[in-house]
């Protein structure tokens, strides 16, 4: 594949040549370096890409920090992995993180492989954040514990797969489009949740806290704070694994994905198969909420998902819809991010520059992608490797 | 050449007119009288107490310097910091940290990294503090504004807060001065002596200060009114900002203001309004129209529990800092805009604070504090925090409403006559 394009671009350069040589008078032109897209990298050489992109990265990082904030980038690279390793507490609070980073992931992925661009992951979830608070709030004290848990968990589900039906239903039978609509019900839902706050906490806090939803507080796992969800999502990786790469279904998705006319023309009812996959997506949002209001923080804001449902998009994208890449793209921002946080405290710089360093490193890893995907062809028959007698010659 | 030649031209002209319009600049200034002395300046931190070296004190702060209110948390810990010798791995401060789950992770943290003090900063942090205090009784967790310490039944945890009442009612004697001023001057009439308010919330924080500031005003001004406008939100500049707007629309003939940004003393410099600042002086931004401001000076407090640790004493449950204890301050006041005699009378009102004679919220005064033309002799306050704001507690006792005196954080939520809300939704 990759040799074809080559052979093309070798004639369209010659073609080019050809021109030039009908006007003497100008410079003769001829391209430093042209683009042709990879076949499949082997697997030594792709990483070997990537690593060198993350060297770049901490070097340039470097760099700049020395200039910027005139500390040793030593310093600063030990205290951004004390910040997300630096005690067993922090491991297991960047362990908590992924796994509500990696959740949502998993929970957008199913639709983006079926092209269905969900920008509202942040509402979904926060909607099974707002069922979840709604049923500690109200239904918590009047029924035994386990039951208000159960209760918690069908709600929360429930409200995600509305938040995410709703706009699937529309593109499904009108194709409406959903990157608009399934944004536009995040706002929805941050409103809800607003109003909930003020029914909740008349006290004027921005929050309704561990004080207020005393009931519903689901289990520790082995007494270990965390390790529910933890455990709740490696399960759910694997199985979205499975369903997507060894199901029927997940190869529907696929083919609806490619082309829906295709999809069609083999017997595939698109709109099923829109509407089950974003069910399927709000589901696992709304669990994700679950987890976030009734295991981790017992509380709720209008903030609580804090942008994690567009920082999926990024972590899904990255890993190229692969569940299993995913677990190290969502470690890898997790960490930038809490590691990051945690170096300006230590360092007693302001948060923002924790960002910009956040910044430079995702800049390069993303930007590798690009080397991954093309080769660049240097033209070694350009001036600037002439020798110098022959470079007179072809002035 | 001709183009050259022609832009060339240009640039000079273009140097000639700014330069000319810094030299004007720099010469219109030379008669601006500035800021006087503070009246109620902030006292240096002096502490005898040594600091054992596996001593460690962390911080959490809601937003970071940009806010005017973390900010004067953040200049006390600097001040704290100098005087009492910390070094940089005694103090640790985690700034953006929300009202959220993620506090209770920071508490936590700052409890497993060895410090013996975790304070936090904002009213929305309490539930997440109660809960680490909870899960680490050797620590002591103190927490500003908040109102649960003395019903939470945790010994190591602790509110705290200033009677900044007082200092707002020093501000409001300086407002009712200018508004004086302006009516000898003809300017307005007396009836037309409105202040204007932008405030966050309707909570009694908010109603507490605004109330200290028009009781201010009115002990020199007896005709003064006062417009309050909500914004719903502590910190939103646009918004602050067309509230202050909005109060001069509505007549308002000088404004203040509770909520943290630049928006409502940006507003007033634009449309010449004098303006009494809150949490620091905004004197450097608003030259024209800033008169004072009042802010809470936390480095007493800081002092006080961390001497309190060292030696093994106990920490209040509730502790609310006072003229006397250095945390009620007050800016410089700006001669160019406060009237003749601003600085006199302030100073003799704390005189009077200092010697016990004056109280803010004195109910026995004529003309002064009623509630639809009567006089207020008895009060039930909601101390004693519940779901349904039950009120629990008689707040009014010896003549006057003994605010923050069973609970640091204020608690008069009473909206007297003469002062009137222009929206409630918040």
């Amino acid at each position: 594949m990759s040799e074809n394009i080559d052979r093309v671009n070798e004639t369209e350069a010659a073609a080019q040549d050809v021109k030039h040589d009908g006007h003497k008078d100008k410079k003769k032109r001829e391209p430093l370096f042209h683009i042709t897209k990879r076949g499949q990298l082997p697997l030594i050489q792709a990483i070997g890409i990537r690593a060198a992109a993350i060297v770049l990265a901490l070097i340039v990082g470097g760099i700049v920090s020395v200039f910027v904030t005139g500390k040793n980038p030593f310093d600063i690279y030990a205290s951004i992995f004390d910040g997300a390793f630096g005690n067993g507490d922090r491991a297991w609070v960047t362990l908590q993180e992924i796994a509500v980073l990696l959740g949502i992931s998993l929970a957008v992925t199913p639709a983006f492989r079926m092209r269905f661009w969900n920008t509202g992951a942040e509402g979904q979830v926060l909607i099974g954040c707002l069922a979840t608070a709604a049923c500690m709030f109200w239904v918590g004290g009047s029924v035994p514990e386990w039951l208000l848990i159960v209760i918690m968990l069908g709600a929360s589900i429930i409200a995600g797969i509305l938040w995410g039906v709703l706009p699937a239903f529309f593109k499904a039978f009108w194709g409406t489009n959903e990157t608009l609509f399934t944004l536009m019900m995040n706002y929805v839902a941050i409103q809800l949740v607003e109003s909930f706050l003020k029914i909740a906490d008349k006290s004027g806090s921005n929050t309704v806290g561990p004080t207020i939803l005393v009931h519903g507080w689901v289990p520790n796992l082995f007494g270990v704070q965390y390790l529910l969800n933890i455990v709740i999502v490696a399960a759910l990786c694997v199985l979205m694994y499975i369903y997507l790469k060894k199901t029927k279904q997940g190869y529907e998705i696929s083919v609806v994905g490619e082309s829906e006319n295709t999809a069609r023309y083999v017997g595939i009812n698109v709109k099923k198969v829109i509407i089950r996959t974003m069910a399927i997506s709000g589901a696992i949002c709304g669990l994700i909420g679950f987890l976030l209001v009734g295991a981790t923080s017992h509380s709720i804001d209008a903030d609580l998902v804090s942008g994690r449902g567009f920082t999926a998009i990024m972590v899904s994208w990255l890993a190229k819809f692969n569940p299993v890449i995913m677990v190290f793209t969502s470690f890898l921002l997790v960490f930038l991010d809490l590691g990051a946080g945690e170096m300006s405290s230590a360092l007693g710089l302001n948060k923002s520059y924790g960002e910009i360093l956040t910044g430079i490193i995702l800049f390069f890893i993303i930007g590798c992608e690009f080397f991954v995907q093309y080769k660049i062809n240097v033209n070694k028959n350009h001036k600037l490797f002439a020798k110098k007698g022959e470079k007179e010659v072809l002035e | 050449m001709f183009k050259k030649i022609l832009s060339l031209v240009l640039v000079a002209a273009m140097i000639a007119t700014l330069c000319a319009v810094f030299a004007s600049c720099d010469t219109g200034s030379d008669e601006l009288k500035g800021l006087s002395e503070s009246p109620l300046p902030t006292p240096a931190v002096s502490s005898s107490v040594e600091i054992p070296d596996d001593f460690k004190i962390g911080f959490i702060c809601l937003h970071d310097e940009n806010s005017t209110y973390d900010n004067n948390f953040l200049k006390a810990v600097t001040a704290v910091k100098t005087a009492l010798g910390l070094t940089d791995a005694q103090v640790i401060v985690k700034t953006n940290i929300d009202e959220s789950n993620a506090c209770y992770v920071a508490a936590k943290d700052l409890a497993s990294q060895g410090c013996k003090i975790v304070f936090a900063n904002s009213f929305g942090h309490e539930p997440f503090m109660l809960q680490a205090a909870a899960e680490f009784p050797e620590v002591e967790f103190c927490h500003a504004t908040g109102t649960m310490a003395h019903t939470a039944g945790l010994d190591n945890f602790h509110n705290a807060f200033a009677s900044i009442y007082q200092g707002r009612y020093l501000a409001g004697i300086a407002a009712g001065l200018k508004l004086n001023e302006m009516i000898e001057a003809g300017k307005i009439t007396a009836d037309q002596a409105v202040m204007g308010y932008v405030g966050a919330f309707t909570y009694a924080e908010v109603m507490s200060g605004f109330t200290s500031f028009y009781l201010g005003a009115k002990s020199v001004c007896p005709s003064v009114t006062m417009k309050v406008q909500y914004t719903g939100s502590w910190y939103d500049e646009a918004l602050e900002q067309e509230a202050a707007n909005a109060l001069l629309a509505a007549g308002c003939v000088l404004i203040s203001q509770h909520a943290d940004s630049m928006g409502a003393p940006s507003a007033c410099e634009v449309k010449g309004v004098p303006n009494v600042s809150y949490n620091g002086s905004t004197y450097d931004a608003c030259p024209e129209t800033f008169i004072v401001s009042s802010a809470i000076n936390w480095a007493p407090y800081y002092t006080y529990i961390i001497e309190s640790v060292i030696n093994g004493t106990e920490i209040a449950a509730d502790w609310c800092g006072g003229i006397k204890e250095g945390s009620v301050v007050l800016s410089g006041i700006n001669l160019d805009v406060a009237a003749e005699g601003t600085v006199k009378a302030i100073e003799d009102a704390i005189a009077g604070f200092k010697a016990g004679t004056l109280q803010v919220f004195d109910v026995t005064k004529d003309n002064y504090i009623t509630v639809n033309g009567e006089k207020l002799t008895s009060y039930m306050a909601d101390v004693d925090t519940d779901d349904a704001f039950t009120p629990d507690t008689e707040a009014i006792k010896d003549g006057y409403f003994n605010e923050s005196g069973d609970r640091s954080a204020p608690y008069f939520d009473i909206l007297i006559d003469g002062i009137e809300n222009l929206n409630t939704k918040y």
